[in-house]
């Protein structure tokens, strides 16, 4: 009996999960629909689609695998360009731009996981502030990195340079697909709201599942005591890793997203420096570390806030430094957890007791 | 044949010889007693024992399988489980999954199959929840199944630490001082417990223990350390008595 009751719970759960993200995307087509959709607001859905996939992938390497990694806009970028670089350069083997585009999520998805292992096999000996560093070093590396490459395409093949554009010998007829400091740019604007939300089921659906199954255990076993995990057989090495590559994957899938919705990707500080690695660590910060719904929705709200109160000019920022606030006191205060439970605790007796009455 | 053979065993941190030409020899089905003061080296042997140090010398045989110098978790693979002196439970995860992080091994699907949710993962998972239960069963800790590992009361803890180490279906089980901290009705009950593990789960079992009314109700064997080297062994009764070994308690 008890364990019917727990799982129906988590089964509870997690399907009030998926259901806010529906729920998300029903709120916005009736906004469509009654003509209340600002062009400000049309123009956040895809970043918030992107930001909320970072948030969840985010969770899973601090949340679940209880590593502070500062990074995570580093495989972001990663996924953004070999995602553009894929559907520019396939642009004239394969036509259709929503196969494209697919493909380039499959592409973005792999390379960022590559990186993640290589990144992780030697970072995740690390700890703590240590990982932390190491993990923001890499972010800013892959930035500057960009910065400074020249690819293009002819009918020979792929050409690199990290002089400039004439040094690649292009043929007649080659063409410059990632520009050094300009980036990539003539992206087909592909990423709708729709896919950004089938994206968000996806992730969520992979995150969901993988925590309550064999191998979520391992890796939150690892998390809670790693040398009683060795001491029961678990490859500490193996499962780090995978939650690693795993979270770096979705997190080159957000980098997709994010770049199919801009006609021009340049890699600058404000897009894949270590302010947006530290903006994902504070929607999963105060989202709750290792709750995944609370980090989707605290991306939501963060990064619909600051532009929705731009009609408040002046007193912006100070609105949003108070919802952080109110956020962290609501997520972490002592006071706020106790009341919480408090609160459940009435509802589940007054449940109960509307059963008894029932049955009496 | 014995299950555990350990010979000319040693390690040395620095300068300092923590464990000196340890032997010991335990039969299939025994329980061990391995005691000593305080710093004697008994958690150092245990964490040689379980691949936490690599031995400087000797060698270590398990059920004919030589396990010197292998990692822990292949001597965990091997047969040897073990609990330690502070607990380690996965304290954020439930009294049920802590069990069945120890299944981990012996009730594989791939992590695809976890995430897609493949019938073998319904098949295993079925299998893993009710050998877990089984388990939990024996230590009496069904009913909190779904609490959190941390919540439990003190004594509950250790005894979880013994159901997850068994679920590893181990040769031989190493109990770090299982006692500490008990009072002595929750220790009369461990020792059942011990006793009740050794006859249904046909374990061989060793255990480091200060309390010595637990030393000398269970075991059948003990092995004296001091200063990291074999003060003595032998039978239970006559070691206890053995002036050496009262005076490496006592002093002088």
């Amino acid at each position: 009996m008890k364990m019917s009751g727990k799982k129906s719970n988590l089964m509870v759960q997690n399907a009030v999960t998926y259901g806010l993200v529906i729920v998300f995307w029903a709120f916005i087509q009736i906004l469509n629909l009654t003509g209340n959709m600002t062009s400000l607001l049309n123009g956040l859905l895809v970043p918030i689609c992107t930001y909320v996939i970072l948030a969840i992938s985010l969770n899973l390497t601090v949340g679940i695998l209880g590593e502070l990694s500062l990074g995570h806009a580093g495989f972001m970028c990663v996924g953004a360009f070999s995602g553009a670089f894929f559907t520019n350069a396939m642009a004239g083997i394969i036509p259709s731009v929503g196969v494209r585009f697919a493909l380039a999520l499959v592409v973005g998805a792999i390379v960022a996981a590559v990186f993640g292992i290589l990144i992780g096999i030697p970072v995740l000996r690390l700890k703590g502030d240590y990982l932390a560093i190491v993990t923001l070093a890499f972010g800013e590396i892959i930035k500057n990195l960009i910065n400074v490459f020249y690819v293009g395409i002819d009918s020979r093949g792929i050409h690199f340079s990290m002089k400039d554009t004439t040094s690649l010998n292009l043929e007649e007829g080659g063409e410059v697909i990632i520009k050094g400091a300009q980036g990539i740019t003539g992206t087909p604007k592909a990423s709708t709201f729709l896919i950004g939300i089938l994206l968000i089921l996806l992730t969520l659906f992979i995150v969901l599942n993988l925590i309550n199954s064999r191998t979520g255990r391992a890796i939150m076993a690892i998390r809670d005591n790693r040398i009683a995990a060795e001491s029961v057989g678990i490859n500490i090495t193996k499962y780090k890793l995978l939650a690693f590559a795993v979270s770096a994957s979705m997190a080159g899938v957000a980098g997709v997203l994010y770049a199919h919705n801009l006609s021009s990707l340049a890699a600058t500080t404000k897009n894949f420096g270590y302010n947006m690695s530290i903006t994902i660590l504070v929607f999963v910060v105060l989202g709750g570390i290792g709750n995944i719904r609370g980090s989707m929705i605290a991306a939501v709200v963060l990064t619909a806030l600051p532009e929705l109160l731009r009609g408040l000019n002046n007193y912006r920022m100070l609105i949003y430094a108070i919802v952080l606030i109110v956020m962290m006191l609501f997520n972490s205060a002592p006071k706020s957890l106790e009341m919480r439970a408090r609160v459940k605790e009435y509802f589940k007796n007054r449940r109960n007791n509307t059963v008894r009455k029932e049955a009496a | 044949m014995s299950m555990l053979e350990v010979k000319n065993l040693s390690i040395a941190f620095g300068g300092l010889k923590a464990v000196d030409d340890f032997h010991m020899t335990i039969e299939k089905g025994q329980l061990y007693g391995l005691i000593g003061p305080n710093g004697a080296g008994k958690t150092t042997v245990f964490n040689l024992l379980t691949g936490v140090y690599k031995p400087d010398t000797g060698s270590i045989i398990l059920d004919e399988e030589n396990i010197t110098g292998k990692k822990t978790i292949e001597i965990n693979r091997a047969g040897i489980a073990r609990t330690f002196q502070n607990i380690r439970l996965f304290k954020d995860m439930s009294v049920l999954d802590n069990v069945k992080v120890g299944l981990h091994n012996h009730h594989p699907y791939s992590t695809v199959a976890g995430i897609f949710r493949f019938p073998s993962y319904y098949r295993v998972e079925k299998e893993m929840n009710e050998r877990a239960m089984e388990l939990l069963k024996v230590f009496d800790l069904d009913q909190e199944a779904g609490f959190k590992a941390s919540n439990l009361p003190y004594g509950k803890q250790r005894k979880l630490e013994i159901a997850r180490a068994l679920a590893t279906d181990p040769k031989l089980l190493l109990l770090d001082e299982p006692a500490a901290g008990m009072n002595p009705n929750e220790t009369a009950e461990l020792m059942n417990t011990i006793r009740f593990v050794r006859d249904n789960f046909h374990m061989t079992i060793l255990l480091i223990e200060h309390d010595m009314k637990l030393v000398s109700g269970i075991c059948e064997k003990l092995t004296v350390l001091n200063f990291g080297q074999v003060l003595t062994e032998g039978k239970t009764a006559d070691v206890l008595n053995d002036p050496q070994v009262i005076t490496a308690y006592l002093g002088e």
